[in-house]
């Protein structure tokens, strides 16, 4: 959609804001001010996922066995409910920009269903996981007979496979090292863990702050509220959502997938 | 200034004041409190981080107080620490990088680019009140207990051993970066997109170009420093493991985090200033700055190059040593572009007609305060020698002289040079002439002798040290004194001209640039008619001419070079 076309007479209509001089100042303004917001957004989630990947990096083995117990349907399921949410949003852009608000209502509706779906997924699945003391922290335990438990070829891991008894009773009657190392294992997964409810849990803030500012702005469109005459609000909700959505596009491979070969 | 020169278009001089501007065109405090005008956050600003550098100026003098006796101290080891804690971070967050960009930068960005306001007027207001929610939970934390970790937060400092209130600080200055992060959001924004017509990159005044380089590190970097400290913060708060090294979290990781950003901080705190040195200097030379592409591009040049620096902060703590040798290259590197802006400026005001007012002397200041930082950075960037320097007085010293004798020595030519611009009133010259020098001695008196006591080997951050240091201690606490003094002088005379300055008039300096055309105070939407900009930045070459053949008629106010040449030349009222 250029910005000729949405000059065009009886289009998307707008208001100029005082400190502007024409309509396509204050649009350029909004478009670049939500990019240069968006660039602060990817550092903030770069910081993250450098974390991640240097500890990855740093502590191969208990990282992938860590991931094994992630749950991976939930993850796509999740992943396919923020990608057509982003679909949606895409026609809701679409259809405001042609003053279309019947549509425009309707698939800002399908984007907040995604949302909301999106969340309930997660609750889910940050259910189980707290069921399983999954949760870094003093309750932080680790099955290892966890199905589909890494037990792969990582010599120096070995030990980490023992059942957690048989690990204490080792202690007392052989070797000290073996509880160390199991100890360290323990806390490398811990990590993980930690950069998982993390990254997932900041994902999930933005995600509600996205439903927040979709929620009023389908309110707004409802009842015809001049404010939204433009379609600026909605253009700039659609770069966030897509945003958010591809923040989840980079977490989901890189805690769920990578590390089953 | 006893006898005012009146140009016939100023005869009304005393009746400016009186016209509507964003001062006065009302004055209850909710018209303030929901502003959204540029200028009143500007003034807001001002006032708010004045008070948390009077906050963190009192912890200071109480560092310095507990340095005079070391062996029957004024404070607990504990305390002392607090202390230095809350100095360096309320100065260094809460004070120093939003001192120039919120104030003269907010204040100055519209008014030099021809625009009504900044691009997102609600959005600058929030970043006001989020500072001011930051500021509250940093005093609220002080006040409770404070923060023993340093202003680096350093693990496992920030995360096993501390006591303190490291949860409340980290998490207010988390909130303090964003406001950070608006303000440079707007800057970027509005520079792009909000200049007048005719006004181009390189005709634009360099204080533009340094707080857009500013502006990309505030955006680029605030959010690193903002989630490391939230990790910190949730790794306290939750139990979790990130850094801890206890449970296999890597505490130099996080020093490496930390320094991305706040390495280039130390450039978001010193670009502004050497953005107001070039507007200074430009007028009170009456030249083009030199080299003005360069010293434009040397702001770019040094907001980019600052993101590669940071192990320079680690020779010691862990890194390897080619990772070492690597940042000590760039850190080299680096003091390219700050000494291309030392030499411009040298060579700018060669040969100017150079009228040394209290604004040049502080700007002067800055260039010799700020090299002397800067080439005992440059000690500390090479790796031998920093073994030896780090972790002693030789870098708080050095650290000093760039942000307090650099950014610090900036903002005052700055508040110094906009003053007339932004109360419409002149502050007494003499006056401000008596602190600069106060200023600039005291604060050589105090860290001058810090370099001595670094090299010496004294670390830095301790409460007691050996007999020997004692002399030069003393001479820092007493030159600290002196400059506290040079500190309190200016809230004094700037009060009093509030009320008996004289009038100022649009333009006192007889300076070039779009915001010593509208009337001071500026109205509430700064510019009548967006003006049309047909000429470069700096273009003061008529001016130079009329001042070198004795015509100081431009000004307004007797130029003090301009006393014998006025006496026998009429003021020529009736030709109007
Ligand atoms: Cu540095």
């Amino acid at each position: 959609m250029s910005i000729f076309e949405l000059q065009r007479e009886g289009f998307a209509s707008q208001r100029l804001a005082h400190q502007f001089e024409e309509i396509n100042q204050q649009n350029e303004c909004y478009i670049v001010g939500m990019w240069t917001f968006l660039v602060t957004e990817i550092m903030f989630f770069g910081a993250l996922f450098l974390i991640l990947s240097l500890y990855r990096m740093a502590y191969p083995a208990s990282f992938e066995q860590a991931h094994a117990v992630l749950l991976v349907s939930f993850g796509l399921t999740n992943a396919v409910i923020l990608i057509s949410g982003s679909y949606f949003m895409t026609m809701c852009v679409r259809a405001k920009m042609l003053g279309d608000y019947r549509m425009t209502q309707l698939w800002l509706g399908l984007t907040l269903l995604c949302a909301c779906g999106f969340l309930v997924v997660k609750s889910f699945e940050y259910a189980s996981e707290f069921k399983d003391h999954h949760f870094p922290g003093p309750s932080f335990h680790w099955e290892t007979t966890t199905p589909g438990a890494y037990t792969g070829s990582y010599s120096s891991q070995f030990s980490t496979t023992m059942p957690a008894n048989a690990v204490n009773s080792a202690a007392v009657s052989s070797t000290y090292s073996a509880p160390v190392t199991q100890n360290l294992n323990m806390h490398k997964r811990q990590l993980f863990f930690s950069l998982y409810f993390i990254m997932t849990g900041l994902h999930a803030v933005h995600v509600i702050i996205g439903i927040l500012i979709m929620g009023t702005l389908f309110f707004l469109i409802r009842y015809r509220h001049p404010s939204v005459d433009d379609y600026m609000p909605v253009e700039l909700t659609g770069l966030y959502w897509h945003f958010v959505d591809i923040v989840w596009i980079f977490l989901f491979p890189l805690l769920y997938l990578i590390g089953k070969q | 200034m006893s006898s005012i020169l009146l140009r016939p278009d100023n005869l009304h001089g005393d009746t400016v004041l009186d016209e509507p501007n964003y001062l006065n065109w009302k004055s209850t405090v909710a018209s303030w409190l929901l502003t959204k005008d540029h200028k009143r956050i500007a003034v807001m600003y001002f006032f708010s981080i004045s008070f948390m550098f009077l906050i963190g100026g009192i912890a200071a003098s109480g560092i310095r107080l507990a340095l005079v006796r070391p062996h029957d101290t004024f404070f607990s080891s504990e305390t002392y620490d607090k202390m230095f804690s809350a100095h360096g971070i309320i100065m260094v967050f809460f004070f120093l990088v939003p001192s120039i960009p919120a104030t003269l930068g907010n204040f100055l960005v519209p008014l030099m680019i021809g625009a009504k306001d900044l691009a997102f007027p609600r959005l600058n207001l929030l970043s006001w009140y989020v500072y001011i929610v930051a500021s509250a939970i940093m005093l609220g934390a002080v006040a409770f207990g404070g923060i023993d970790t340093g202003w680096t937060f350093y693990e496992p400092y920030s995360s096993i051993y501390s006591n303190s209130n490291v949860v409340a600080v980290t998490f207010a200055v988390f909130l303090a970066g964003f406001a950070s992060i608006m303000t440079g959001m707007n800057f970027i924004v509005t520079i792009h997109k909000m200049r007048a017509p005719g006004l181009t990159w390189f005709r634009l005044p360099l204080f533009i170009w340094g707080m857009y380089a500013t502006s990309l590190i505030m955006v680029l970097g605030t959010p690193v420093v903002a989630i490391t400290l939230l990790l910190v913060t949730l790794q306290r708060m939750f139990g979790l493991c990130i850094f801890d090294p206890s449970c296999g979290g890597d505490p130099l990781l996080f020093e490496h985090l930390f320094w991305f950003y706040s390495h280039p901080a130390v450039y978001i705190m010193v670009l502004p200033s050497m953005a107001v040195v070039s507007e200074v200097i430009a007028c009170f030379s009456r030249k083009r700055i030199f080299g003005y592409e360069f010293v434009a591009f040397s702001s770019m040049a040094i907001a980019l190059l600052g993101f590669f620096v940071w192990g320079h902060h680690m020779f010691v703590t862990g890194e390897s040593m080619y990772a070492g040798m690597v940042f000590s290259l760039l850190s080299f590197l680096i003091a390219v572009p700050s000494a291309i802006k030392v030499f411009n400026w040298s060579a700018t005001l060669y040969k100017g007609n150079v009228w040394l007012s209290a604004p040049l002397i502080f700007a002067i200041g800055f260039i010799l305060l700020f090299t002397i930082g800067g080439l005992t950075g440059l000690f500390l960037a090479s790796l031998a020698v920093d073994v030896h320097l780090n972790m002693t007085y030789f870098v708080v010293a050095h650290f000093h002289y760039v942000m307090v004798g650099g950014a610090i020595f900036g903002f005052m030519a700055g508040m110094h040079f906009w003053w007339p611009k932004i109360t419409g009133r002149l502050y007494p010259e003499g006056w401000a002439i008596v602190t600069a020098v106060v200023m600039f001695l005291g604060f050589n008196f105090t860290f001058f002798p810090q370099f001595i006591l670094g090299f010496l080997g004294m670390p830095r951050r301790y409460h007691y040290y050996a007999p020997p240091y004692q002399f030069w201690n003393d001479m820092s606490s007493a030159g600290a004194t002196i400059m506290a003094i040079g500190f309190m002088l200016p809230l004094f005379y700037w009060a009093w001209s509030l009320k008996y300055g004289e009038i100022a008039g649009p333009n006192p300096w007889g300076a070039k640039g779009l915001e010593w055309t509208v009337p001071s105070p500026p109205p509430s939407h700064n510019f009548d008619e967006i003006p049309l900009v047909t000429e470069e930045a700096y273009d003061y070459k008529a001016i130079h001419a009329a001042e070198i053949a004795g015509d100081y008629s431009h000004l307004q106010f007797d130029h003090p070079f301009a006393e014998a040449k006025h006496s026998d030349k009429p003021t020529n009222f009736e030709e109007h």
